[in-house]
């Protein structure tokens, strides 16, 4: 079947917007920092320790309608989803590639310096 | 037989509404159809950020993204940043390493 209500109501958008803006660092991911439950998500875990940065952990395998929400919040279809300084900054492929450019590094280091 | 999507169609999504110049997907399920990675080089990535480029991708695929587990965009470039690292690597991939 093909669900098309939006489960993005007024109150979880607004209570997303807090989520996002709660820390510097978001990471919505399957699994904690500490039990990752797939790779994609183990993989920026992994890059945000080795930066060494303070980051909240959300873990969306526990509340589905988080999940969802979230998937429009951020029109991004997958998780992980990585947030910085309140703003979407993206998915695994984006992370790493931006860890190997350093990029990430400057954005993180401009996010919570600021 | 087939319950997820099928190479074949998440590569006819892509390069219908795409028009790549250069395509690859790879079925890294192990079989099962619902894990891909890509790479892809599109003029539709010309002027757009990384984030938008992967995000044009995503929207491409928005009906395969509903039975897909994992899709990995390895590669999102425009013709003229393919080119010249498909053709000359040795001399153009760029290194910031000292």
């Amino acid at each position: 079947f093909r669900c098309s209500a939006s489960a993005l109501t007024p109150q979880l958008k607004d209570t997303l917007e807090k989520l996002v803006n709660s820390k510097k660092v978001v990471l919505f991911m399957k699994g904690t920092r500490d039990f990752p439950m797939c790779g994609f998500s183990n993989t920026v875990v992994q890059i945000l320790k080795n930066l060494n940065v303070p980051f909240e952990d959300v873990n969306i395998l526990e509340n589905e309608m988080l999940r969802q929400g979230l998937k429009e919040y951020s029109n991004w279809p997958t998780f992980p989803q990585l947030y910085i300084a309140g703003e979407f900054f993206g998915g695994c492929d984006i992370t790493l590639e931006a860890f190997q450019s350093g990029e990430l590094q400057e954005v993180v280091e401009r996010a919570i310096c600021s | 037989k087939h319950q997820g999507h099928s190479q074949e169609q998440v590569e006819a999504s892509l390069t219908s509404k795409l028009n790549p110049v250069h395509l690859e997907v790879i079925d890294t399920s192990g079989g099962c159809g619902a894990s891909f990675a890509v790479e892809i080089v599109s003029e539709q990535f010309e002027g757009k950020r990384l984030l938008e480029r992967h995000r044009i991708v995503n929207a491409a695929l928005e009906d395969e993204m509903k039975e897909i587990h994992a899709l990995s965009i390895k590669k999102a470039q425009t013709p003229q940043q393919w080119k010249p690292i498909s053709e000359d690597s040795a001399i153009t991939t760029p290194t910031t390493d000292a």
